[in-house]
């Protein structure tokens, strides 16, 4: 389904990634790991359009994604749930959802699957503060609520940047347990975590970056085979 | 103190006109980043174009339709053409681009129209005087008024009541966001760019008959319109409007209490609202 090919990334003058490569069949959950500033989050945004490679290629469902802007990324059916989560604080939990909705209506498989009552039912907590300012929310909410506002777009990839990151152990649960139902109904997702314990229960395959290039890749056994590889990349 | 009634209504008359030139620079401001010093240029253009199409037709109101038009195009051109080019180069790039167009257009002014004042005449209706509550008051000066509380509701009818609202307002808290989501947010800077000059070209052709049309008039307004969108926030339309009453109403009512203070007096007020609220009276905390 998308296939990232030797990709360079810069941000300004430093150069980010050195010849990343990964690969995700339809219906993956896919995680990436690794520590803090291997270029994990440039690897997502370099495939959203927010980064634009220098070098590499990038093809989603056969098409080439480089060089394209975003917002047309966005139209070909990949969605992205940014690291911050990055809701609009302004906006009302109602009226971010509404952000996520695409006009655009990709033929076949992307149906409307995710509708406004479909998130609502799947997130009481979201229909109670649907008057809400974004603003307002708890973290675990917020999480939430980006993930809602980008399957309001109905993707067929989605990629996640830590959506983890700074919740409670009992909300990181929640989250995890979303992500399941996510990718049940038909979801590709391609997913960055720092945290190996939350990442190992949800993923059928797993990257590790070192330094801007990918050092491991393979299921959960070759991972917990690879001693060195998580020594060296993952363990602090 | 009979004057003090006729004050106020000069204070809300230019209030208005202050509201027209700041929505658009701090709507432009809050979207993208950009602070305009064409803006006020734009304006000066705006009067311009209105005093050479108002001598050759002798219709205001097809000046207040036309110019803004005009200003719009000038608008989305210098936007996708110019600033487009310089973004990715950071906001000093930004704020020296506009900085030249501003110098630009006002040289361009000077060989066009001459280094000199004009006085724009509008007859007809809007040239009468109205009596009520025993006062005789010049109904341009109640139009003015008029026209600002018209752009100001619709603006926020757009901004609040339509689905290209809510993403205007998403994109004053996250572009980018809004862009990763599927919108065509390089077109909507234009359109809001564009929006922008054109409100300034109105505001503009409104100025004309009220105050004179001359090269440093973009100055004059550039000032007082940037303490409006400090005072009332960066990127807040609501913080505009309100800030656009403050400095109207203590324009006008400094001339008459404090002459000799008034200029010191709308400085005095940032001043103030600065040191109580730094993010101005509606700003968001950066």
């Amino acid at each position: 389904m998308i296939e990232v090919e030797d990709i360079h990334s810069h941000y300004g003058k430093s150069h980010i990634l050195h010849g990343v490569s990964l690969e995700l069949k339809e219906g993956e959950l896919v995680c990436l790991l690794g520590r803090n500033g291997v270029g994990k989050s440039t690897t997502l945004k370099s495939i959203m359009g927010m980064v634009r490679p220098t070098q590499g290629s990038i093809r989603f469902d056969g098409k080439e994604l480089v060089g394209s802007q975003p917002y047309q990324i966005a139209r070909l059916g990949v969605g992205y749930v940014p690291e911050d989560r990055r809701i609009f604080k302004s906006l009302t939990v109602h009226e971010n959802l509404m952000m996520g909705v695409q006009k655009t209506k990709r033929g076949g498989a992307s149906e409307r699957v995710w509708t406004i009552d479909k998130i609502y039912g799947l997130f009481p907590n979201l229909r109670e503060r649907r008057g809400n300012k974004g603003s307002h929310l708890s973290g675990g909410e917020q999480q939430m609520l980006t993930v809602a506002r980008t399957l309001m777009g109905n993707p067929k990839l989605i990629l996640i940047d830590e959506p983890t990151e700074g919740l409670a152990p009992l909300i990181v649960k929640d989250v995890l347990e979303m992500l399941a139902t996510v990718r049940k109904s038909g979801v590709t997702v391609l997913m960055v975590e720092q945290n190996f314990k939350a990442a190992i229960k949800v993923a059928d395959r797993f990257y590790i970056m070192g330094k801007g290039q990918m050092v491991f890749a393979g299921d959960m056994a070759a991972l917990l085979a690879a001693e060195d590889v998580r020594k060296n990349y993952l363990e602090v | 103190m009979s004057e003090v009634p006729v004050f106020f209504l000069h204070g809300l008359a230019y209030a208005g006109l202050l509201f027209l030139v700041s929505a658009g620079l701090t709507l432009v401001f809050g979207m993208m980043n950009v602070l305009n010093f064409a803006h006020a240029a734009m304006y000066m253009l705006g009067a311009y174009f209105s005093f050479t199409l108002l001598r050759a037709t002798g219709q205001f109101w097809l000046c207040l339709l036309v110019c803004p038009l005009f200003l719009f195009i000038i608008g989305a051109l210098v936007e996708r053409f110019l600033l487009r080019r310089v973004h990715t180069y950071g906001h000093l790039h930004e704020l020296l681009l506009t900085f030249g167009l501003a110098y630009i257009m006002t040289e361009l002014v000077k060989l066009i129209w001459g280094n000199f004042p004009l006085a724009v005449n509008i007859g007809g209706f809007l040239g009468q005087t109205v009596e009520f509550f025993g006062m005789i008051y010049p109904i341009y000066r109640i139009f003015i008024f008029g026209c600002a509380v018209i752009v100001g509701l619709s603006m926020a009818a757009i901004l609040y009541k339509t689905r290209l609202g809510i993403i205007l307002r998403a994109a004053v808290n996250d572009s980018e966001m809004v862009n990763a989501l599927g919108f065509d947010v390089p077109l909507v800077f234009t359109g809001v760019f564009a929006f922008g000059a054109a409100l300034s070209g109105l505001a503009g052709v409104i100025a004309g008959p009220l105050l004179t049309t001359y090269p440093g008039m973009a100055h004059e307004i550039l000032i007082d319109a940037f303490v409006v969108i400090v005072v009332g926030g960066f990127g807040s339309l609501g913080g505009a409007v309100v800030a656009s009453l403050l400095i109207g109403e203590l324009q006008s009512f400094g001339v008459l209490l404090f002459p000799k203070l008034s200029l010191a007096l709308v400085y005095l007020l940032m001043a103030a609202v600065l040191i109580i609220k730094p993010s101005g009276l509606f700003g968001e905390k950066q």
